[in-house]
Formats: C-alpha cells, sequence, structure tokens
C-alpha cells in the first residue's frame, strides 16, 4: 500500500511536466493545425528564463569590508547584490531565495512574446503546408534555439535551487496514518502538481467560461465559418499560441529545481511529451491531460524494484510500448476526437 | 547502358568518378598552406562521406518516394552494426560476413518494425518509428548489455577468438577483406600535396555506387512509380485496385537494409558500436542531410551527407586563434568585431549554423541544394533555356 502511494506521488510531479508540455502541444495542433517541434525548446527557455532572473538579482558589485580579513590577513572584498541597496538586506535576501517562483512573473510576458513572434514570423507561413514541412521547420528551429541558449549559457547544467522554505521533504506516511518515514515526498514536487494543477484548470477555465475562450472553441471546430461571422480568428490564435508557449515556459521555470536546466533538456522532453499527445489524442485537451498524468504514474510504477525483478528494463520503455499499444488499438488515442489528423 | 537512361549513366558515372578520385578532390589544399584545414581528404571523413551517404540514400527511398518520415531510422543502423561486430567476433573478420550479417539483422528488424508502424501515416508514423528506435536504444543502453555491451558498447578485444581466423594468443582481430587490412593505406606525395588511398574507404565507395546503381533502378521501376503514387494520393491509389501496403513496407524494408549496410560499414571501418547511434538525434541527422541535398531526389541524399558530415569535422575545428588569422588584415577593433560576430556559428556553435541551414532550406528552398543548384543553373542558363525546361521538369512528380 506504502508502495503504491509513493508510486503514485512519484509519478505526479514528472506527469505534470508531460501534461502542461502536453497541453501546449495540443493548444497549437488544435488551433493552429501545426504540429510544432519547437514546443520542447520553450520548455527549455521557460527554464532559461529562472536563470536569467536569478543571475539579475545575484548582479552584484564588490566592496571592501574593513572588518573583517581574508585568509591572508587583507581585507576581505563582499559581494553586495544590488537588490540590497534597493530592498535592504533583509528583503534582498528573502528575494534572492525566491528568485524561482518570482521566475513566473517574467516568465510569463517573455514567453508570450517568443510565442508572438514565432507565430507571425515562422509558423504562419506553415499553415498551408503538409505536416512534415512544419515537422521539419520546428525541428531546425529547435536546433536553432538549442544552439542559442548552449552558447550564451553554456553546456553543463546550472543548478537553480527552490526557496529555503522548501528544500525539506514532507512526511506524508505520517499524515495518512503509516509508519513515518515511510513515504516522504520533497516539498517542492508537491508544489509542482499543485500548480500544474492550477495552470491546466486556469486555462481550462479561460477557454470554457470566458466569451474570448469560446470564440477560440468555435475557432478550433470551424474556422471557417468563424471567420466568416467577421471575427479575426488569426489574431485570436496567435494569442493562444502565446499561451502555449507561455504554459510551456511555466513548466519548464518550475522545473528547475527539481532537474538542473541544460540545453538538451526541451529535446529530451519533447519526445515524450508528443508520445504522450498521441496517447491522449490528438487535438484533445482532457486526453492530454489525463494522459500525462498517467503514463507519468506508469513510469514511475514501472521502476519499482519489483516490478524491474520480472520485466528488467521495463521502466525505460514503458511509455513507447503504451503508445505503440494504444496507437494500434484505439487509432484516435484515448479521447481523441472524431475527424482530427485520421489519416 | 547497365539497364539505365543516357542521362541516369552519365549522374552514376559522374558520381563514380567524384567517389573513386575524392581523394583527389577533397585535397586541393597544399598541406603547408593556411587553408589546409580545410582538406577533407582523411580516410575517416572520406569514409564516412560515403557511409552516411548510403544511409540517407536509403532513408530517401522511403521518405522520398512514399512521403512516410520515419523519425527513428537510425534504430536500423544500431541494430545493422551490432549484427555485423557479433559476427567479426564470433564467425570471422572478413568485412563481407559482416556486413551482410548487419544488412540480413537490419531487414529483418526493419520488417517487423514496419509491419507494426506502417498501419498509420503521417504523424502517427514519425510518432511511432520514434518510439521504436528509442525504445531499441533504452533497451540497448541497459538491460540487453549482454548483447549490446551496454554504454560502453562492442569492440573487437584480444579475448576475442574467431572461428574462422588464426590469431596468435593475444593478438587483436582486425577487420579485413580476405587478408587486406582495412586501414591499409597507400600514400602518394605530390609536391606539397598528400594524398592518402584507402583500402576501408574503397570497400565503402564500391558499396556506395552498387547502392546508387540500385537507387536509381528503384527509382525508375514500375514499383518506384507506385511509391510516388502512393505519396501523391494513397486513396486513389487503393480504388484502382492497387493495395498500397506491401509497396510501402517493401520500401521500408528496404531503407532498412540500407541503413542495415551503412551500419555494417561503419563496423568494418572502426570495428566498434555503441547504442548512443540509435538515439533520436542520430534519426534526426539523417532526415536533416536528406532534407539539405533534396528530398526524392538521386544525388541530394548524397550531398546532403557529405555537406553535413564535412560541417562536422571541419567547420567544428575553426577556433578563435584560426579566425584571428584570416582576418588579421584588418584594424584590430574591426577585426575584433567581426570574429565577435562570426564565431558563434563555427567550432562549437556549428550546429547553429546547420540550424539556421536547415529552416532556410526547409522555407525557401523545398527541394534542397539540388534545387538550389538547378535555379542557379537556369538563372546562368537565362530565360530562353528555362522555357525549354520548364515544361520537363513538371513532368517529373516527387521533386
Amino acid at each position: 500500500m506504502e508502495a503504491i502511494i509513493l508510486q503514485i506521488l512519484n509519478g505526479l510531479d514528472k506527469g505534470s511536466a508531460y501534461a502542461l508540455i502536453a497541453l501546449g502541444l495540443t493548444l497549437i495542433f488544435g488551433t493552429l493545425g501545426v504540429v510544432n517541434f519547437a514546443h520542447g525548446a520553450l520548455f527549455m527557455i521557460g527554464a532559461f528564463c529562472a536563470v536569467t532572473l536569478s543571475r539579475i538579482l545575484t548582479l552584484s558589485y564588490t566592496v571592501v569590508d574593513e572588518t573583517k580579513t581574508d585568509f591572508l590577513g587583507n581585507p576581505a572584498k563582499v559581494d553586495v547584490p544590488y537588490v540590497y541597496d534597493l530592498f535592504g538586506q533583509a528583503t534582498g535576501d528573502a528575494i534572492i531565495d525566491w528568485a524561482v517562483p518570482l521566475s513566473i512573473l517574467f516568465a510569463i510576458p517573455v514567453m508570450m512574446v517568443i510565442g508572438f513572434v514565432m507565430e507571425r514570423g515562422l509558423i504562419k507561413h506553415f499553415y498551408t503546408r503538409p505536416h512534415a514541412d512544419q515537422i521539419l521547420v520546428t525541428f531546425g528551429l529547435a536546433i536553432v534555439l538549442q544552439e542559442v541558449i548552449k552558447y550564451f549559457y553554456g553546456a553543463n547544467p546550472i543548478p537553480t535551487p527552490a526557496p529555503q522554505a522548501f528544500t525539506g521533504s514532507f512526511d506524508f506516511g505520517a499524515a495518512l496514518g503509516f509508519d513515518p518515514n515511510l513515504i516522504i515526498y520533497p516539498y517542492w514536487r508537491i508544489i509542482y502538481f499543485v500548480f500544474a494543477a492550477i495552470i491546466i484548470g486556469a486555462v481550462f477555465a479561460f477557454l470554457q467560461f470566458t466569451t474570448f475562450g469560446m470564440v477560440v472553441r468555435a475557432g478550433m471546430a470551424d474556422r471557417e465559418t468563424v471567420g466568416l461571422l467577421g471575427i479575426n480568428i488569426d489574431r485570436r490564435f496567435t494569442i493562444m499560441f502565446g499561451l502555449a508557449a507561455a504554459v510551456a515556459g511555466l513548466a519548464g521555470v518550475m522545473y528547475t529545481p527539481i532537474n538542473s536546466p541544460n540545453y538538451h533538456m526541451g529535446m529530451d522532453f519533447l519526445v515524450l511529451s508528443f508520445v504522450v499527445v498521441v496517447v491522449g489524442g490528438m487535438g484533445s485537451l482532457p486526453g492530454a491531460v489525463l494522459a500525462g498524468f498517467l503514463l507519468g504514474i506508469l513510469e514511475s510504477f514501472a521502476s519499482m524494484r519489483e516490478v524491474l525483478a520480472v520485466l528488467p528494463g521495463l521502466n525505460q520503455i514503458i511509455i513507447y510500448l503504451v503508445a505503440i499499444i494504444i496507437l494500434l488499438t484505439r487509432p484516435r488515442g484515448l479521447m481523441g476526437r472524431k475527424g482530427v489528423m485520421e489519416e | 547502358m547497365l539497364g539505365l537512361e543516357k542521362k541516369d549513366f552519365q549522374l552514376l558515372l559522374v558520381v563514380a568518378g567524384l567517389t573513386l578520385l575524392a581523394p583527389f578532390i577533397l585535397n586541393p589544399f597544399p598541406e603547408s598552406s593556411g587553408m589546409a584545414q580545410f582538406n577533407a581528404g582523411y580516410p575517416d571523413l572520406m569514409q564516412r562521406f560515403v557511409i552516411f551517404g548510403i544511409f540517407a540514400i536509403g532513408f530517401n527511398i522511403l521518405f522520398g518516394l512514399t512521403g512516410y518520415l520515419s523519425f527513428g531510422h537510425a534504430a536500423f543502423l544500431g541494430v545493422g552494426s551490432y549484427g555485423a561486430i557479433w559476427m567479426m567476433k564470433l564467425i570471422s573478420l572478413n568485412v563481407i560476413p559482416a556486413i551482410f550479417m548487419g544488412i540480413v539483422v537490419a531487414g529483418i528488424f526493419a520488417l517487423a518494425v514496419g509491419f507494426i508502424t506502417l498501419r498509420r501515416s503521417g504523424i502517427y508514423f514519425s510518432i511511432l518509428t520514434l518510439a521504436f528506435a528509442q525504445m531499441s536504444y533504452a533497451l540497448a543502453y541497459s538491460v540487453l548489455t549482454p548483447i549490446t555491451g551496454g554504454e560502453t558498447g562492442l569492440q573487437i578485444k584480444s579475448t576475442d577468438r574467431p572461428l574462422l581466423s588464426n590469431l596468435e594468443e593475444g593478438e587483436i582481430g582486425r577487420a579485413n577483406l580476405f587478408g587486406m587490412d582495412m586501414r591499409a593505406s597507400f600514400e602518394l606525395n605530390v609536391g606539397d600535396w598528400l594524398f592518402t588511398f584507402n583500402a576501408g574507404y574503397y570497400i565503402a565507395a564500391i558499396a556506395m555506387l552498387a547502392s546508387f546503381y540500385l537507387a536509381i533502378r528503384i527509382f525508375r521501376s514500375p514499383f518506384g512509380m507506385m511509391l510516388r503514387a502512393i505519396k501523391s494520393n494513397q486513396t486513389r491509389m487503393s480504388y484502382t485496385g492497387l493495395n498500397p501496403r506491401p509497396h510501402t513496407l517493401a520500401a521500408f524494408v528496404i531503407s532498412g537494409m540500407y541503413a542495415g549496410l551503412a551500419g555494417g560499414l561503419l563496423v568494418a571501418m572502426d570495428t566498434q558500436v555503441g547504442p548512443e547511434r540509435m538515439f533520436w538525434t542520430a534519426s534526426g541527422e539523417v532526415v536533416l542531410m536528406t532534407i539539405l541535398g533534396g528530398v526524392g531526389t538521386l544525388i541530394g541524399p548524397v550531398l546532403g551527407a557529405g555537406a553535413i558530415k564535412y560541417m562536422e569535422n571541419i567547420l567544428s575545428k575553426i577556433n578563435k586563434d584560426v579566425l584571428h588569422q584570416w582576418f588579421a588584415f584588418l584594424p584590430d577593433g574591426l577585426e575584433d568585431f567581426v570574429i565577435t560576430l562570426i564565431y558563434p556559428f563555427i567550432g562549437k556553435g556549428w550546429h547553429l549554423t546547420l540550424g539556421i541551414l536547415f529552416m532556410l532550406v526547409v522555407i525557401y528552398l523545398p527541394g534542397g541544394l539540388v534545387e538550389g543548384g538547378q535555379r542557379l543553373a537556369r538563372a546562368l542558363r537565362g530565360k530562353k533555356a528555362s522555357d525549354e525546361d520548364g515544361p520537363k521538369a513538371s513532368t517529373e512528380p516527387a521533386e
């Protein structure tokens, strides 16, 4: 029982990341009909937004502190971040400590702008071209974005810690009435899951309960008719692309404390996210979210020691295996809509 | 000639000439000149040109003719490599059975994978092939370690005693062709030039020419026409009473066997293999090669493979010092500025150049370098010639 709960919890954080990326991919596919291979790169850029902000916050100048000496006996040089001057030392420290959550505010506008530029500058010209061309050009774009990030930030992973308050672990077992220390779960992963749930909820609410969302949904169902009604559907779809980019970016921002960002993290996630989208059903938003969590949890179950003893290596291939089975038995995926990408 | 039309035969002759004289053509700069680093005429790189040329030709038979975009083609290359190296470790150090084994193993694997993945088309096919390739990679990396050597891969070791070889105790076996060492080279010094004629390269080159010839035959055959029909309109094809599935599967298996041949040749050249050969970036690379060169054309994939391998090996070697030498004639401030501008695109950043180039090709030149060359030639010949070319070009589908 404890083991099962533990594996479900373990699956949730990875599943959250899959679900968020897959949600963005599906938004783009459902609205614009474009298969975006650069979506993983957007996730990666989001992660590097967090790195950038924490670097900006720790920008500092050096002062000579006469009261202290370093090991050579000279007056010690102390780095003073500029935020100290603005907010005082205590608040400054807190701001630096909370760099990752603060990056959310920083990442949203950045990712929106990147999304707009991408859609208007490049993807717009590929609506009428075959899906293979779309895959290829966004694949090229992903390589370019990845290399640009590598040029500025280097090839090594950059550790970006979570705020001090969330670094510990939560003893889930004790809370549920099991023996203590059986189910231990880091706070940050709980936060990641809650955050993902909020974002997913917000996206669905936005599409379901606002006029804008209603128009977008109508456009997804029949773009031409909505256009004929005198609505500028292209502009709304561009905004949706920006939104999808922001969702991917936020997934990346919050993922940095779990896994130090490096320039190829996006590609690693992209391959899996595509599988997730296909399993969920092309063009189905609930399908993408469901499949994301489902595959995340399946993956963590497959890496249990008991399972590996019977079927070694299962954790490495489970997602692909499930994808193959689903695609062959349910061609539309778990919740795919009729008539979307059925060739 | 050889069952080819005159134009195709000329193309084959040109390609044969270029590959057989490659040691001369790729070494245009004297050893002592500053341009010597642009020489690509050393055996290791030349072998890569032709081997990846084979890989790309095979990929093009699938993608160029049927339009099925496989994102997991490196799996066949990897499986072929593993098959070949086991043949060398156990049976014989001769490269012929090893390469043959590579082709057979890759073909069988492609048959199995193709049988399943070809049930779907479009993006689903891409994802399915990607899933199979990633699965093979993950398995080769972890569970199948007894067969694949896991992370370290497989090499020929001093403890390997192939059945048909008479090695002395502790001697490390070397790949050979009836006793001729793959690494044997004949070096020719002409003035300041050094030309290397490597046995391994010529074996790979002959294999490449054979595959190229076969590809021409497939392109011009009724079977090739059938594959083009699949690309242009599968529904209409089945309404005329033809089942597209066996044809696509045949194309898939042929293309997998080409990949196996490339894998076997890679093993024959360097007698080692590792799982990273099957990673999806390797599959992406062959897609890049084919598109860059010109998808659906005969010569395109070979050009693309050459261009990418050249960039990978030559462009990536240029560093800041070299740039400083080149731009030494500029005033100091300007020199630094120019170098800062160029530096991100060369050396370690060559992938950036590749990515940009690839995007430009996909956006503006869907026919790749070949189409670029044709447009250039047409522009040079003037308007009149282009009128003559116009109707002729339009009768060729899938190009």
